[in-house]
């Protein structure tokens, strides 16, 4: 009969419809306030989407999120080298930029003139970054990593779009706050929370000891 | 009439003119008006490229842009309030952009999303693409991210509204659009050989007759960006090693030179060693 | 031997070689460079082997066509073309040469009409000359622009270098704004001769010249109604144009007469950038093509760099669990993307929105779980060359870090079993229930926009616009690729070629794809523990060759024909690297498709192609 799809389509919106009161009876009072039932709604199981009503409530974004990057510093309690970066100037993460939007300037001793492991200085033009995330995968000592904050909007691109090293840098704590899972898979790669050129410097002293602990007695008998 | 000094309501975070600190119609019609304006923004229909589908998933209903007088979205410029900038924008696109924007009535706003629209993005470098939308528009609020997330958009809206709230009738570089006369249309890009803004013409015809002197035209080298917070602090520059230069030339540009030439010379060789077999 | 067989539609590649050899001696000769396979063609005689190979061998369907400029390599011009069976197999490539400085060619419209667009495009960004083309004139830029972007002359004027990287990057990396190295603050050069007094905008001329503006066409009324044809401007700025899409409609009353797509508004120089972009750089690029299913663009780029590299020393395939993450991406893409298309369509149809909402809702389930396994919602840039970014995470999880913060917490394959088993096929039942048997839907679309199977073979249209049409031509069985040999799994065709079919066969495609990803969760499960990511770093060694990798992306026939130059201690990038983009090639066929119909069955039919920007403009 002419017009039974139509009846049919139209039922289907009022199941939806009903469906909503349905669901405001069931999370009566806890609709948007109770912990936990976030994930409900937002997951497998709830029907239809939930609104996010996103400035009083957010959804946390995934570990492996990524919006414009940042450089790693150790955390300013550290014992041996606070606030100190972790980025060598190396410069890999400017050769894998895709749009070329990294620029670094590679740090020099002002006595010698030769190159120190660490950036002079480092800008990120985040009018140009496409968020790729590459400079964070192929960085060979885990020093830049990719952001979560996402609320950047600004009035004014000539002064605020050009990210300095100063305003890059956040702490290592932050990092293992905003991806534990992620930050742990990569301290396991390294071999130790610390800085890679550490733990390899740790590394070689402890087998220097140890070598000298075996030629020792050698010498002894 | 006594006068009474109402300084006192005024929100003084924002600047008013002197002469009208004492003047209470100014403040209150200011909340008026701003909530008026903030509350119905309506957008244009308006997509360009990747940043577009986040627009629309903004629009749908996880995110819901209406909760906020964001409303309706209108395909018409004539009714709409808010050109929402959602992605890269193109030579031959940026002329209807101009006209679209020239019909939409006053006040008006505009919102760059994403990186595209913002500052050129990553195809920044291509012959077809504005390095911008500001370079031809007033832009409003810059959305970065390469999409933004609808999160950030809903953001960069938010940061719109405050945006409005914080401007006053008595300052017409806020509200422009409330001062005397018609506003100016702005001049709509031509597509020559290149784009070519009106604006632009008396520099264009300058360095036109400078480049029938020298050669080549429009490659006049600039000085670089210099980051303000640098200046402050005068950090020494680090000076490059002068390896390779040569007289004239600076090390980077001889650099350069030197790894087309090699290049060039091992393409020639290869070829000859293939011609050989 | 060769007249043994005795049907010539069967002979393999190498055979239909030899066959068209003994033929034309003299005028074809093997691609003998490094790498490089197929024949080149003398240009002179190129129309009659290419008919040969229509007719007499059956590559009845032109896949690709495009332009390659050899400069300081071999100093000449290539027009390069792939040709295909619709019944499957591999492709027949053919090259045609021509000197740098007049290059022309014979245009091969007349054998295959879908060269159509393909062959202008190698005009406007080549100047290569199609002789004998209808109509040759630009259609990415616009008519008056000064020069042929993707000559390897040719630079921009924000041009930096030839081959990223750049050296200003790193170490003595002094930021600057492009912009500030050009005096007019503006990505714009201007050529030296530019004269201010003679400036008026030439940038529309050819096309309304095409036309026959200023043409009395009244004359050419039979009825003695006195009319006039009426031109219409559909776009840029046009809500049902899916982006920035220009149609220039010639009406007579109501009805199309003719309609003439103007494209270019998106035009991002994907392939300047990409020939100067490194191998490994090009990736997240490709994301932007389509960019509403970047996953399978990914693949379809992976899978030609593949190609490539598979011919060096030292290179792994992927590993069996990356292909399965690679199958269960790409399937879940096409999910998301005939979501998206079927929601449109009904917008288009005046359904404005719920149907869209309906759909955008599972879609959203579908972008949370590319978010936790790539990080990003629409651009994923997932590939890698042999392997993909990262396995999947165990938990789909996020952790509060802004203010307001809420956090979701789920099992990663619980989280796909559910939507999989549970929530997909629930959803396509309800969305069927909702749409399929409604009448107004099927009143607009049923006989709508019908093209014959012959003609969507001829125009090369791909995808579900082809198998609407009745050809059951799916690259995913044609020239298989990754693990769908294996798989189980239906290609839907229609018989009518209309709207609806086209419709049902989306609709019929996300089933499918529900059911592959069926077989996939096993095979998940199953290889659980295998290294996904690949050992191949940031500069693979590319070598010497050519490549057409190509996948059925939602939209059709994704091709890449990546050219590696391949100097060993030059720089890593490609030479040419051109993209076949389903959308702007189905585009070939809607004027065609629309002639005849009402100007409200445009936007529908234009709906019911599918269509993307970023891949037709590129
Ligand atoms: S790759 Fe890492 S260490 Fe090297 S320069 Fe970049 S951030 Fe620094
Ligand atoms: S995310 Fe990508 S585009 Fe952005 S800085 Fe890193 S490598 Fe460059
Ligand atoms: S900013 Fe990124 S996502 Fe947005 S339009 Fe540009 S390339 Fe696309």
């Amino acid at each position: 009969m002419y017009g039974q799809g139509i009846a049919r389509g139209l039922l289907v919106t009022m199941k939806h419809i009903a469906r909503s009161y349905m669901d405001d009876i069931r999370y009566a009072g806890r609709k948007y306030s109770g912990e936990g039932n976030f994930g409900t709604r937002q997951g497998m199981q709830a029907t239809g989407s939930y609104t996010v009503q996103y400035p009083d409530e957010k959804v946390a974004v995934p570990e492996r999120f990524r919006f414009i990057p940042f450089l790693i510093v150790e955390d300013h309690d550290h014992p041996e080298r606070p606030g100190h970066d972790w980025c060598t100037s190396c410069g890999i993460c400017a050769k894998v930029c895709p749009p070329q939007c990294i620029w670094i300037v590679r740090g020099r001793n002002p006595q010698t003139g030769r190159p120190v492991p660490e950036p002079d200085a480092f800008y990120i033009d985040i009018d140009i970054c496409m968020n790729c995330g590459y400079c964070s995968e192929f960085c060979p000592f885990d020093a830049i990593k990719m952001d979560h904050d996402y609320e950047l909007a600004s009035y004014d691109r000539t002064s605020a779009h050009i990210f300095d090293k100063q305003k890059l840098s956040k702490e290592m704590s932050h990092w293992k706050r905003i991806a534990p899972t992620t930050a742990l898979e990569e301290m396991q790669a390294r071999g130790g929370w610390e800085h890679m050129d550490i733990i390899r410097e740790k590394a070689k002293a402890e087998r220097a000891a140890a070598r000298a602990r075996k030629s020792a007695p050698k010498q002894s008998s | 009439m006594a006068q009474t000094d109402l300084r006192a309501l005024q929100d003084t975070e924002f600047p008013v003119p002197e002469e009208l600190q004492a003047n209470i119609a100014i403040t209150s019609l200011d909340k008026i008006y701003n909530w008026s304006r903030r509350s119905s923004m309506w957008p244009l229909l308006f997509g360009l490229a990747c940043c577009a589908i986040e627009m629309i998933g903004t629009a749908a209903s996880r995110f819901d842009f209406s909760r906020f007088g964001f409303e309706v979205m209108r395909g018409s410029p004539r009714q709409s309030d808010l050109m929402i900038v959602s992605g890269t924008v193109t030579k031959k696109m940026i002329v209807p952009i101009v006209r679209l924007y020239n019909q939409m009535p006053e006040p008006k706003y505009v919102l760059a999303m994403g990186a595209c629209a913002s500052g050129g993005g990553p195809f920044k470098e291509g012959y077809n693409v504005v390095s911008g939308v500001d370079k031809y528009l007033p832009v409003d609020v810059y959305v970065p991210g390469c999409p933004p997330t609808p999160q950030a958009l809903l953001y960069g809206m938010i940061t719109l509204q405050k945006k409005i709230d914080g401007q006053s009738l008595a300052n017409l570089d806020d509200v422009p659009w409330y001062g005397v006369g018609p506003s100016e249309p702005t001049p709509v890009p031509v597509l020559g050989p290149d784009i070519i803004d009106p604006r632009q013409m008396e520099l264009i015809r300058e360095q036109a007759q400078q480049a029938a002197l020298e050669a080549p035209f429009g490659a006049r080298e600039l000085p670089a960006w210099v980051n303000p917070a640098e200046v402050a602090q005068e950090t020494t520059v680090v000076e490059e090693t002068q390896d390779g230069a040569e007289d004239g030339i600076d090390p980077a540009t001889a650099a350069r030179i030197r790894k087309r030439e090699e290049a060039m010379a091992r393409l020639a060789a290869r070829r000859a060693a293939k011609g050989g077999q | 031997m060769m007249d043994v067989v005795a049907d010539k539609t069967q002979l393999d590649i190498s055979a239909s070689i030899e066959l068209l050899r003994e033929r034309w001696p003299d005028a074809i000769s093997h691609d003998n460079r490094d790498g490089f396979s197929g024949i080149i063609v003398d240009p002179a005689q190129l129309d009659d082997v290419a008919l040969a190979i229509r007719d007499e061998l059956g590559f009845d369907y032109l896949s690709s066509v495009t332009g390659v400029d050899y400069l300081g390599i071999a100093d000449h011009m290539e027009v390069v073309y792939h040709a295909c069976r619709t019944s499957g197999g591999p492709a027949l490539v053919f090259k045609a040469q021509t000197g740098r400085d007049d290059p022309r060619v014979p245009s091969l419209v007349s054998v295959w009409p879908g060269a159509d667009f393909q062959e202008r495009e190698a005009y406007d960004l080549y100047g290569i000359h199609f002789d004998g083309h209808p109509d040759l004139r630009r259609i990415l830029l616009w008519d008056g622009f000064d020069g042929h972007p993707l000559r390897k002359d040719w630079q921009e004027a924000y041009f930096e270098e030839e081959h990223k990287p750049f050296d200003s990057r790193w170490p003595g990396g002094q930021v600057y704004r492009a912009e500030e190295k050009n005096v007019f603050g503006k990505n714009v050069r201007y050529p030296d001769d530019l004269d201010l007094g003679r400036l008026n905008d030439v940038s529309e001329s050819d096309l309304y010249q095409g036309l026959g503006l200023g043409v009395d066409v009244q004359a050419l009324d039979s009825d003695g109604l006195r009319t006039d044809r009426l031109v219409v401007n559909l776009g840029p700025h046009h809500p049902s144009t899916h982006g920035v899409f220009r149609m220039v409609v010639t009406l007579d009353g109501e009805t199309i007469a003719s309609l003439d797509p103007v494209m270019g508004y998106l035009h991002r120089n994907h392939e300047k950038i990409g020939e100067r972009n490194s191998f490994l750089h090009n990736m997240p690029f490709t994301d932007r093509l389509d960019y509403i299913s970047s996953m399978s663009n990914n693949l379809g780029y992976a899978l030609a760099v593949e190609q490539l590299l598979s011919q060096g020393a030292r290179y792994s395939p992927p590993t069996y669990r990356a292909e399965c993450l690679r199958v269960l991406m790409v399937e879940l893409t096409r999910i998301v993307n005939h979501l998206w298309s079927l929601g449109f369509l009904l917008n288009d149809l005046g359904a404005f929105f719920t149907p869209m909402l309906y759909a955008n809702n599972e879609r959203e389930k579908i972008l949370d779980f590319f978010e936790a396994t790539s990080g990003s919602r629409l651009m994923c840039n997932y590939m890698r060359f042999a392997g993909v970014y990262r396995d999947i995470p165990e938990r789909i999880r996020s952790v509060a870090n802004l203010v307001n913060d809420k956090v979701r917490d789920y099992n990663t394959m619980d989280y796909l079993t559910e939507m999989v088993n549970e929530r997909l096929p629930r959803f396509l039942d309800e969305y069927d229930t909702l749409l399929t048997r409604n009448e107004i839907l099927r009143e607009r679309t049923v006989g709508v926009g019908v093209l014959l199977a012959e003609d969507a073979i001829a125009l090369s249209t791909c995808g579900p616009l082809l198998r609407a049409s009745g050809v059951p031509y799916d690259v995913r069985r044609a020239d298989p690729y990754s693990i769908y040999p294996e798989l189980d799994f239906n290609i839907p065709a229609g018989k009518n070629g209309d709207i609806y079919d086209r419709f049902l066969v989306r609709f019929q495609e996300m089933r499918e794809s529900v059911r592959i990803l069926k077989q996939i969760l096993p095979r998940l499960e199953q290889s659980q523990g295998e290294a996904v990511v690949t050992k191949i770093g940031h500069t693979p060694r590319v070598p010497v060759g050519e490549a057409y990798g190509r996948v059925e992306n939602p939209k059709g026939e994704l091709g890449y024909y990546v050219v590696s130059e391949g100097d060993p201690k030059g720089p890593q990038n490609p030479w040419r690297y051109h993209v076949r983009a389903p959308s702007f090639i189905n585009l070939t066929a809607l004027g065609p498709m629309c002639v005849g119909h009402k100007v409200a069955d445009v936007v529908t039919i234009l709906g019911s192609i599918d269509i993307v920007l970023g891949e037709t403009d590129r």
